[in-house]
């Protein structure tokens, strides 16, 4: 059954056709990476998905349940929809722990035990547990992303957007991010990301999506696609970005 | 109820009051933002001796109130031998706090100026004042154009307690006609309209000739 | 008539301040008050409340405080609503406050990057709660250099309930001034305390301001 499915979806800002029909379907556990140039709608598109964006025209469903930019149904979504943003969007003025901690108290009303319990857990699997009373502008890039990662997780999301997560990086500071996503597509979570990163679109994702004037241009296989593209706007977005 | 009708009769006791208030505003606007912009000029390029003198004066002036300042100018100046009349008082204490507001504002302005185009006007023989009036004032001001705006507005608007050094200004108007009519309420109403309707169209004049003062900005 | 040496001037006069500083702390208080309110009302994303927002503030920051204070004195009572004028003063001054307050709020609020906003209505925050462990711990840090810095302006306003009669530090200025026939005494004196009250303040926005800039 699918987790994700988009039908027909139409986007306009003002007078711009941002999505012309957008038809997206996707399973648990897939790791979907979509690609494109820039202006070609990945971000309107993952933010339609989690409700941040009000589309036009078309339906999207999450897990059976229509999505719409309602304060309630947006507030229901981000139980199961996390978001991973470019630039992180940490609280500065809470610590590390404070940051995990937050939404699982407040919105999930857990008790401030367990929801410690969770954050340490995430933050573990990310790897920064002993940063849990660093404050977010005492870290580095990479590390900041990866404590909104583990922000993200202790919701217990069903699906993980990531928005270009690795883009504000310093080179050096991408593998350890990208570490990470590899470590969560092997424990089945759903991972729908914009990236430029194609070596870890064809060796972890599942699937490959191009975007190019607000449509899916071509989709398939990570492997198949990427090696051998079929449309001439694939190929030659691929010969730019290599 | 509200009777406004009452108050068409008085219609040129306002209309005089509001002429007094634009008279003084424009005059003393003109006169404070120069003020302001010496002071400022000083402050930011002068000797210490003359930056420590704007210092005192605008820190003098910003952290006391108006009301005190025009009393003091029209009640203490006399006893030390200087007469002046409501409206000369009035147009002294306007320009002295505009000049000290505008001192602060201008010279952040003036701040924002990169030393590189200082250097390279006195690279192209630009003397000081050359340098100024061709090179750091106009983008000094449009970078503080919009505070300076409002605090023009703001300066024309605490000039309603001029009424209270007999100046027959807009708020002597609205204060005379409620003594004869008895409609405190609607004629405060109405004069508030009136000021609001000034603040506006300063604005407005500000805007304009923003527009150009600042014009190369819209030539490409 | 009552000879008043300086003893006696200097005397009145700090007891007419408390009654300046009372006056501040009430419409600093009424003014904060009502400015979170307001701002509150401006986050939201209904259209009518914020062109109420916005015409509020345009009322009261484009008319002299001085005609808001007429009409909370003068005309109430006219209208049939009796005020006293420390009421009035309150009143008019609490709109004066919260009017320039909301603008100045609004300014550091925007400085938040909209990634904020965003981030928490990903993990599921509501909009108050938005407001209260994410926006306002944030826009408080921003903000206190300006309000502290807008107190002054507070103060200030203040000595304009002396024309609608309310005796404080300015009127028992002028009211020693018709006494004893000192006015450059007296009101050197009355400038210079209403001097020790906001340069204090004003230095200290001063350093909030600084201390922040060099923390970011
Ligand atoms: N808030 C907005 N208002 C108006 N236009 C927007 C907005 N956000 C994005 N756009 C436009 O929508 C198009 C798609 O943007 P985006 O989804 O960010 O592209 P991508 O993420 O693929 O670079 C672009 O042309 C962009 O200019
Ligand atoms: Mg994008």
């Amino acid at each position: 059954m699918s987790l994700v499915n988009l039908h027909q979806v139409h986007k306009y800002y003002g007078d711009h056709h941002v999505l012309k029909g957008i038809d997206l379907d996707i399973k648990a556990g897939e790791v979907v990476s979509i690609i494109g140039r820039s202006g070609s709608g990945k971000s309107t598109l993952l933010r339609c998905i989690n409700g941040l964006e009000q589309y036009q025209k078309g339906g999207i469903t999450l897990d059976g349940k229509e999505v719409t930019t309602d304060d309630i149904q947006v507030r229901r979504l981000a139980l199961s929809v996390g978001m991973i943003f470019q630039n992180f969007n940490l609280f500065p003025h809470m610590t590390v722990g404070e940051n995990v901690m937050l939404a699982p108290t407040i919105v999930l009303k857990k008790s401030k035990a367990e929801a410690e319990a969770t954050a340490r857990a995430m933050l573990e699997k990310v790897g920064l547990a002993e940063k849990f009373d660093s404050f977010p502008e005492k870290l580095s890039g990479g590390q900041q992303q990866r404590v909104a990662i583990a922000r993200a997780l202790a919701m217990s999301p069903k699906v993980l957007l990531c928005d270009e997560i690795t883009s504000a990086l310093d080179p050096e500071l991408v593998g350890e991010v990208l570490k990470v996503l590899e470590q969560l597509a092997k424990e089945g979570m759903t991972l729908i990301l914009v990236t430029h990163e194609m070596n870890f679109a064809r060796d972890v994702g599942s699937r490959v999506v191009f975007m190019h004037q607000g449509k899916v241009w071509e989709q398939g296989d990570s492997k198949t696609l990427l090696s051998n593209p079929q449309t001439d706007e694939l190929k030659q977005f691929m010969g730019a970005v290599l | 109820m509200l009777y406004f009708s009452d108050l068409l009769q008085y219609s040129d006791v306002f209309f005089s009051g509001l002429m007094t208030t634009v008279e003084l505003t424009v005059l003393t606007t003109f006169l404070g933002v120069a003020l302001g912009t010496t002071c400022a000029t000083l402050r930011q390029y002068g000797n210490l001796a003359g930056q420590r003198i704007v210092s005192v004066y605008v820190e003098l002036i910003r952290n006391t109130p108006f009301i005190v300042q025009l009393f003091f100018i029209f009640f203490g100046l006399p006893a030390i031998g200087i007469m002046l009349s409501p409206w000369e008082a009035s147009m002294i204490a306007l320009t002295i706090n505009l000049g000290a507001y505008s001192t602060e504002i201008i010279r952040a302005g003036l701040a924002s100026i990169s030393k590189g185009q200082v250097e390279a006007a006195k690279v192209l023989g630009l003397n000081f004042r050359q340098t100024l009036t061709r090179v750091i004032f106009i983008p000094a001001f449009e970078k503080i154009y919009p505070a300076l705006t409002s605090q023009c507005i703001i300066v024309m608007l605490g000039s309603a307690v001029i009424s209270q050094i007999s100046v027959q200004d807009l708020t002597y108007a609205a204060n005379l006609v409620q003594s004869r009519n008895f409609r405190a309420f609607e004629s405060y109403l109405v004069t508030a309209l009136l000021y609001l309707g000034l603040s506006i169209l300063l604005r407005f004049a500000f805007n304009a000739l923003g527009k150009r003062l600042f014009a190369y900005r819209s030539v490409q | 008539m009552i000879e008043f040496s300086n003893y006696d001037i200097l005397r009145n006069l700090l007891f007419a301040t408390q009654w300046t500083i009372l006056l501040s702390l009430a419409a600093f208080v009424g003014g904060t008050t009502v400015a979170l309110a307001l701002t509150a009302m401006r986050l939201t994303r209904n259209a009518i409340m914020r062109t109420l927002v916005r015409m509020y503030v345009e009322l009261f920051q484009g008319t002299p405080l001085l005609m808001q204070m007429f009409l909370c004195f003068f005309g109430l009572s006219m209208l049939g609503y009796e005020i006293s004028a420390w009421g009035a003063a309150i009143l008019s001054l609490t709109f004066f406050t919260s009017a320039f307050l909301v603008e100045i709020w609004r300014g550091c609020i925007d400085t938040l990057p909209k990634g904020q906003w965003e981030a928490s209505r990903c993990l599921g925050l509501s909009f108050l709660q938005t407001l209260r462990f994410i926006i306002l711990p944030q826009a408080i840090r921003v903000a206190t250099a300006p309000t502290v810095g807008f107190s002054v302006q507070v103060i200030k306003g203040t000595a304009l309930a002396s024309v609608i009669g309310f005796v404080e530090l300015t009127k028992v200025g002028t009211m020693l001034n018709n006494a004893t026939f000192e006015p450059f005494k007296v009101f050197t004196l009355v400038a210079l305390i209403y001097f020790m009250l906001c340069y204090p303040l004003s230095l200290y926005s001063k350093h909030l301001e600084k201390k922040f800039n060099v923390s970011r």
